[in-house]
């Protein structure tokens, strides 16, 4: 598809030209100082949910004991050192809501979306630098309201990251349901109007301003990995928004699309002919994609970390492609598995085992290629290369209790318990998390001119790993024991006295694991400024974005834009002496692109 | 003083940290660290990774040996027997799966870590392989699909009938109410707008004008007859609750505007899971945590607590507001006749309103 065309920029080449620090580093446009703005972001609002993951870790490992930490952080909220049970409900809530859409959706999607696409299909910028800062800068500001909303009077929104009405509507039902519930809803609004700009404006230069011979089946697996996943979000979002705004309406304008035979504090409501199970349909029309929208660029990442690092194409091209594609397809229809026992029509039920099932095909087809592509592999074990690989075990555990948690019956003793908590934080919390990672680890060079420390990272690695499997692993136990989530304690039935010493391992890996991700921070911001400067190709890759310098222009390169003439994974092709070939290398006398 | 010490420790662990980073680096000969991976880094790290693959199997088999204790025992309903073997094969078949895959995983990046001068082998893609491997998991899928159906719908396909005993479970913000049919198997009609009635003695809402309420009994114990059918209709007074029964492996939502409905049938009474096996040596070690627990009460002033006697669980199980963790009542699963005679001494609710 030509590219002449679509050429908006007026010099057709990259360029220094005067920037003020506000044009540079605070309004840019340029979609790499974008990236990092999300990274930020995103790395700030995690420490924020891995620090409340923290405090309702330790309530529930020892429940009836003070703390001075609680005092310390929580105030009014933790009288006496003993957190009050309103309180865990919002650290729950802002905890889900914080790592799903801050950390794993802007701060995943946003950052390698906004630094690769140009980069690795050959384009100058985005197709809108203008809708790009745009969209930065209201995750920004969702960002600022959400941490707001935790210091309202009456607490922040407190009803799951779910916020299922009737509890999320009604002030009376909750305190955190009153301004805390209104400010996160304003918050997720911003937020998705953001993503949503964000997802056209990847979906515009992906379609229109890749690089002369960059086709689609040469497009590196990132690539994919992001368009697709903008799509569904495009697909989806707007229909939590709708969730939300109908909710808004709910709560204050009197409306009854959620609500219907409510007696509250002592009185009879207004409310008729609504329902709750609408609610859980819009939302989860939205959630279920969304997790995929987690996943998918994580999985992207992983597949261009294992090829370049095992210096062997990735296995399976097209079969990749087709599981991203399927994968996102069938995401949209499978939305009912989280609600079997919400009371709709068991056929329901039915219908949403089958398509659920059938989403796993080719989540395992991807699992299968990434081990096959290990094979005979000459493995370079950075650290990027370790998350990848340890995403990869992380996401065969977890996928694989989803298939018990898939099927209806199944879920009738699991549904809401730990059961499906430790599965989704192997698939999300750890995985996609991995994803975040290895990504920084393997693109630091490229965002900040300089190297990572390998060794921290072999260290923030391997404890990390082990933490997660000691925190996730045993919880499955508790969840078929039959304790439910969102339980501020369990002390309240002797029956689950037994699951104490569980809870214990699980908190004490938990606060290992936390402590592990200060040396990842304190790697991080060092590098950023002491770490050894990077050459422009450090880890010997095949895609565009390591051919343009290191130190970072408008436009991207300083010439014109490489041509591309073969795909981006020639690692160790027979007949050449350097065990890799970038793409805007052209094909030698004799050789053949590999017809795939 | 405590928060002071903990962020001073850490904050020294990070000055360390950097310092011991830097004095290593000095230490290391004229070649500065490139920070990418060496043959010693793969070596290593691939070693690390064939060890964390035991690492995962002694994870998985320690779990099993220490905590399958904690596992619900055999299932108290009749459904509940179909559940768990569905469950037993889902799980044999996804663990197969993890052992071999993981293992596949771990092995290959220990096998293959990386050496100055090797070659990896160009090996791009293989259809027929990858049609194997996406058959295999389709059929396994669909026969999992279709004995999960199967099952699925024998289980939700609630039929009306004259034999079972109909009874609504009425959830609220923090607490449980039961209401039963009475002679004639039919619940009157109700609704929250009838809470007002009678003083506050109309717990659930009935409608008077509804004859079919008066022979209602309300009461906040459930007590069940082994061996017949229990239909419950769900409702809820404010917000979502769920009605979760884990021994019976029963579950359903409590929607207020809604009335949703799950059945089944107890096969096993209360006395009789007393004397379970695996229910005894539960017990005996809930009771050993809590004679623990009493002797610290005791010695700061505290009363003991009492020693627990299994009860079947009645749990909340949809987030519901500060108190969803203690929303309580009882269930008695007992022979038709202590039924019988205990339904007899509750009150109806024509007798309530008097």
């Amino acid at each position: 598809m030509s590219t002449e065309a679509a050429q908006v920029h007026e010099e057709d080449h990259g360029h220094h030209h005067k920037e003020t620090f506000v044009t540079k580093y605070i309004f840019s446009q340029d979609h790499k100082m974008i990236s990092k703005q999300y990274l930020i972001t995103g790395l700030f609002m995690g420490i924020i949910g891995i620090a409340m993951s923290l405090l309702f870790r330790l309530q529930l490992a020892w429940p009836e004991q003070p703390f001075g930490i609680f005092e310390v952080l929580l105030g009014k909220w933790a009288p006496d050192g003993v957190m009050d049970p309103n309180v865990y409900l919002a650290l729950v809530t802002i905890h889900g809501t914080i790592m799903v859409f801050f950390v794993l959706t802007a701060g995943l999607s946003g950052t390698f979306s906004n630094l690769l696409i140009p980069l690795q299909i050959g384009a100058r910028d985005m197709a809108s630098g203008l809708l790009n800062m745009i969209s930065y800068w209201m995750f920004f500001v969702s960002s600022v309201v959400m941490v707001i909303s935790l210091f309202v009077e009456a607490g922040p929104a407190a009803a799951g990251w779910t916020i299922y009405p009737p509890l999320s509507a009604l002030p009376q039902a909750q305190p955190g349901s009153g301004t805390g519930m209104t400010l996160w809803l304003v918050s997720m609004a911003i937020f998705i109007a953001s993503s949503l700009l964000g997802s056209l404006n990847y979906i515009v230069t992906v379609i229109n301003l890749r690089t002369k011979g960059m086709s689609m089946t040469r497009l590196p697996l990132t690539i994919w990995a992001f368009f697709v996943t903008a799509i569904i979000g495009v697909v989806s979002f707007p229909v939590l928004l709708s969730a939300a705004l109908l909710l808004i309406m709910d709560r204050s304008f009197g409306t009854s699309f959620f609500l219907s035979d409510i007696f509250i504090q002592g009185e009879v409501l207004h409310y008729q002919g609504g329902s709750p199970v609408l609610y859980e349909h819009l939302f989860w029309f939205l959630g279920h994609p969304e997790v995929y929208i987690v996943l998918l660029p994580a999985l992207g990442i992983t597949s261009e970390i294992i090829a370049t690092n095992a210096r062997k194409p990735i296995f399976g091209y097209r079969a990749m492609v087709a599981s991203i594609l399927a994968i996102a397809f069938l995401s949209t229809i499978v939305w009912g598995h989280h609600m079997f026992i919400s009371g709709m029509n068991p056929f329901l039920g039915s219908v949403f085992t089958f398509t659920t099932l059938l989403i796993a095909i080719p989540s395992a087809v991807k699992a299968f290629n990434y081990i096959t592509t290990l094979w005979k592999g000459n493995l370079q074990l950075n650290p990027a290369m370790l998350f990848s690989i340890g995403l990869v075990s992380t996401f065969i555990t977890g996928g694989l209790t989803g298939i018990i948690l898939g099927d209806s019956t199944l879920d009738i003793n699991v549904h809401d318990t730990y059961f499906v908590v430790a599965h989704f934080h192997l698939v999300m919390g750890i995985s996609a998390l991995y994803g975040l990672f290895a990504g920084v680890y393997h693109w630091f060079p490229k965002m900040f001119g300089r190297m990572m420390n390998k060794n921290l990272g072999y260290l923030h690695f391997w404890v990390t790993a082990v933490c997660a499997y000691g925190v996730f692993f045993p919880m499955h136990f508790i969840g078929m024991a039959g304790l439910p989530r969102r339980y501020y304690t369990n002390t309240a039935f002797p029956y689950f006295d037994d699951l104490a010493d569980i809870n214990v391992l699980i908190t004490v890996f938990a606060l290992v694991a936390g402590a592990a991700q200060l040396v990842f921070l304190y790697n991080f911001i060092h590098s950023m400024f002491y770490g050894k400067e990077a050459e422009m190709n450090p880890w010997k890759s095949n895609t565009l974005e390591w051919t343009a310098p290191v130190e970072h222009m408008h436009g991207n390169w300083p010439g014109e834009i490489p041509h591309v003439h073969r795909w981006a994974y020639d690692y160790s092709k027979p007949g050449f002496e350097e065990d890799f070939i970038p793409q805007h290398i052209p094909l030698k006398e004799g050789e053949e692109e590999l017809q795939h | 003083m405590n928060v002071l010490l903990i962020f001073s420790v850490l904050v020294l662990i990070a000055i360390a940290l950097w310092q011991i980073t830097k004095i290593f680096e000095l230490s290391q000969e004229k070649k500065v660290s490139t920070q990418v991976a060496n043959d010693k880094d793969n070596d290593l790290n691939g070693k690390l990774m064939f060890a964390f693959l035991i690492f995962i199997y002694v994870l998985t088999l320690y779990s099993f040996w220490a905590y399958s204790d904690v596992l619900l025992p055999e299932a108290a309903s009749e459904h509940g027997g179909d559940y768990d073997q569905l469950m037993w094969i889902s799980f044999a078949l996804i663990f197969f799966v993890q052992t071999v895959t993981q293992a596949l995983l771990h092995y290959f990046s220990y096998k293959y870590r990386g050496e100055k001068g090797k070659k990896a082998l160009f090996y791009a893609d293989n259809d027929k392989l990858e049609m194997i491997w996406t058959i295999i998991p389709v059929i396994t899928l669909a026969g999992l699909i279709l004995y999960g159906l199967y099952t699925w719908t024998d289980i939700m396909t609630v039929e009306e009938n004259d034999e079972a005993l109909v009874v609504e479970l009425y959830a609220q913000q923090f607490n449980w109410k039961a209401r039963y049919a009475g002679n004639d198997g039919v619940l009157g009609d109700a609704n929250v707008r009838f809470l007002q009635d009678f003083d506050g003695k109309n717990l659930v809402g009935i409608d008077a004008t509804d004859p079919n309420g008066f022979d209602d009994v309300v009461v906040q114990e459930l007590h069940l007859p082994v061996g017949r059918e229990v239909i419950f209709k769900m409702r809820s007074q404010d917000v979502l609750h769920s009605a979760y029964m884990p021994h019976f492996r029963a579950q359903m939502n409590c929607v207020p505007g809604m009335i949703t409905e799950f059945a089944f049938t107890p096969k096993t009474t209360t006395e009789e899971m007393r004397l379970n096996p695996e229910m005894i040596a539960k017990v005996k070690k809930i009771n050993k945590i809590r004679s623990e627990k009493s002797k610290e009460l005791v010695a700061s002033g505290d009363t003991a607590l009492d020693p627990y006697e299994f009860d079947y669980l009645l749990l909340c199980n949809k987030i519901c507001g500060a108190s969803h963790y203690n929303m309580q009542m009882k269930i008695i699963v007992e022979s038709e006749k202590e039924y019988e005679k205990w339904i007899a001494e509750q009150q109806t609710f024509a007798e309530v309103i008097q």
